[in-house]
């Protein structure tokens, strides 16, 4: 065995000659050179692509965006169709998505990576998870028509919608916020356990804590996901023609907060947007583009916020 | 094999030889497994009361891993199985026994580790941790112990005027300074050291040396280290272990000046290890 690498050991010889080094090297650097090129060209065409899609946005849909739009319900007649039923219906939407996923999915994460044993079950339950991340939404509308709509007799309402895309964005949360919760160091972990903590008390007041910036990420892309679904909205039956607001959650009369707004039919803006689009004609094209720049904006200002905050949190917590 | 044979009976004899006036703590037939995998051997040892006991050894010999057999780090980990006893004083309880609350036994046995782990979090409330798991509101309580145990840490100077910032912002030494203080606040009956100052420059090492001799008479301290010299310095007894077993235990000053032991002899003259 040690005699065969002799043979290559004359070439290694040969190398350390100067003009072998340098040649070597100009080589090197130009292979350097060569994926910093394809590198930028990857990003400048992903970005030439979004900034096309936002100026195809702004110069379809600036004009449409007034008091009017964001007041008024939707119309047969384009110019006087507004949104306020669609984006009313989105927050209040994302409202039982976040409620449910979140402490879910968190649950879930802290369950499987602090407190499972390994065993072949777990393995199961993670490869799952992992897998469900993938899975096309229009799947989680049909399971959602089953199981919400017809099998707890939920209806077609914003209560169904929030849990369908609580379920469809309840794996990102989960992967994301296992991941972070692993980041936390074995020494941490070890200190407060030589101090006395229980596991619950050693999770909540370290890992936990110091896993919020990565948890934050993952939930933030998974509500930025549902706020653009449409597939499984469809699927549920809210491709509907809505021209009124859900019970508000507060009465005048006893008792004074009402939760009969869970069970209201709804529709959100990329419905809203699916249903202008599709219609025959240009007339409503225009108010698809300004609402589409609506969601996106709240898509934007969702994640600004959210980066915002991580920041600062991660500045509270240096290793 | 014959002669590793006659070297283990006499160093079980040689460690029973030893009695410690006082003990805090007995090791008695301590086995200690990783699953299949036999770490410790027949461990028995004595720690003695308000004084320095070191552990040292070549690496891997078992000395970290008996060091963890007294806070019962290992019970972290599902594979770990304790057999034989580790009295603690004055009850006499034994705490790697299957009726002992590991949380317990860290309560009373607390732990310097390796390398320097303090919590992202303020200076004070590092401190303050051992207390507030034990369920400690009363800030008045509190104040004062986290004086107390950042004063017995030499850090309460250097740190008095800064308690809220990040514990971690402090240099490598100070950070282990807080790491004793730390361990120091609930107020334990013996302290864990798992070679504190592997990962501190010599003039950390050296007032990380000069705490624990000063502890010597207040606190039972067990310090694991690779470093002879440390041991000769700080403690009061020592043990010197290989393969899992415990060679040798004794008085720190005979064990280093006259062993009974040849592998000893060798160990600390340098031959091996």
């Amino acid at each position: 065995m040690t005699q065969s690498i002799l043979p290559e050991r004359r070439e290694v010889v040969m190398l350390q000659s100067a003009e072998m080094k340098r040649s070597n090297l100009s080589r090197r650097k130009m292979i350097n050179r060569a994926f910093s090129t394809i590198g930028l060209l990857a990003i400048l065409i992903a970005m030439a692509t979004l900034v096309a899609l936002l100026f195809d946005l702004v110069i379809d849909g600036v004009p449409h965006l007034s008091y009017d739009f964001f007041f008024n319900f939707p119309s047969r007649v384009a110019s006087r169709a507004g949104i306020l039923s669609s984006w009313v219906g989105t927050l209040l939407v994302m409202f039982v998505t976040a409620l449910t996923a979140i402490p879910m999915g968190i649950g879930a994460a802290i369950y499987l990576e602090e407190y499972a044993r390994k065993s072949w079950v777990t393995d199961i339950i993670e490869i799952n998870v992992n897998n469900l991340a993938g899975v096309p939404s229009i799947i989680y509308g049909l399971l959602a028509l089953g199981l919400f709509v017809y099998g707890l007799g939920l209806g077609r309402s914003i209560l169904t919608a929030g849990l369908t895309l609580a379920l469809l964005i309840l794996p990102i949360i989960i992967v994301a916020t296992r991941e972070a919760l692993r980041s936390v160091p074995l020494s941490v972990r070890e200190a407060a356990y030589a101090l006395g903590a229980t596991r619950w008390q050693m999770i909540s007041d370290h890992v936990l804590p110091y896993s919020v910036p990565g948890i934050m990420t993952g939930v933030i892309i998974g509500l930025a996901r549902a706020i653009g679904e449409t597939a499984p909205l469809v699927t549920i039956g809210a491709l509907t023609f809505i021209a009124f607001l859900p019970t508000p959650p507060i009465s005048s009369e006893f008792p004074f907060i009402s939760f009969q707004w869970l069970m209201d039919p709804f529709t959100v803006l990329p419905i809203q947007v699916f249903n202008w689009v599709s219609r025959p004609g240009s007339d409503f094209q225009g108010n698809a583009a300004a609402t589409a720049l609506v969601l996106l904006l709240l898509t934007l200002a969702m994640n600004g916020l959210a980066i915002y905050v991580r920041y600062r949190l991660r500045k509270k917590i240096k290793w | 094999m014959v002669i590793i044979a006659a070297h283990s009976t006499a160093a079980a004899n040689g460690a029973a030889l030893v009695k410690v006036k006082n003990s805090k703590a007995e090791v008695r037939n301590l086995n200690f497994y990783y699953g299949s995998k036999r770490a410790l051997t027949n461990v028995s040892l004595s720690v003695a009361d308000k004084a320095v006991t070191a552990l040292i050894g070549p690496s891997g010999c078992g000395k970290s891993t008996l060091l963890r057999c007294f806070n019962r780090m290992h019970d972290l980990n599902t594979e770990a199985r304790y057999e034989g006893e580790i009295q603690l004083f004055p009850e006499k309880v034994n705490i790697i026994g299957d009726g002992v609350d590991p949380i317990e036994v860290r309560m009373r046995i607390s732990m310097v580790f390796q390398k320097p782990n303090p919590f992202p979090k303020s200076i004070y409330e590092n401190v303050a941790y051992g207390l507030r798991v034990q369920g400690i509101r009363d800030k008045y309580i509190i104040n004062q112990r986290v004086e107390e145990a950042l004063r017995g840490a030499a850090l309460w100077n250097e740190v008095k005027d800064r308690l809220n910032e990040p514990g971690t912002a402090l240099s490598g030494g100070q950070q282990q300074r807080l790491c004793i203080a730390r361990a120091l606040a609930p107020k334990p009956e013996i302290i864990l050291f798992d070679e504190p100052t592997s990962a501190l420059d010599p003039i950390a090492t050296a007032s990380i040396e000069e705490l624990i001799d000063e502890y010597k008479g207040t606190v039972t301290v067990l310090i694991v280290t690779h470093n002879m010299q440390q041991a000769a310095r700080v403690s009061q007894y020592t043990a010197f272990m290989y393969l899992g077993e415990v060679v040798e235990f004794g008085v720190t000053d005979q064990l280093f000046t006259n062993p009974r032991e040849k592998r000893t002899q060798d160990y600390i003259t340098g031959r091996f290890g």
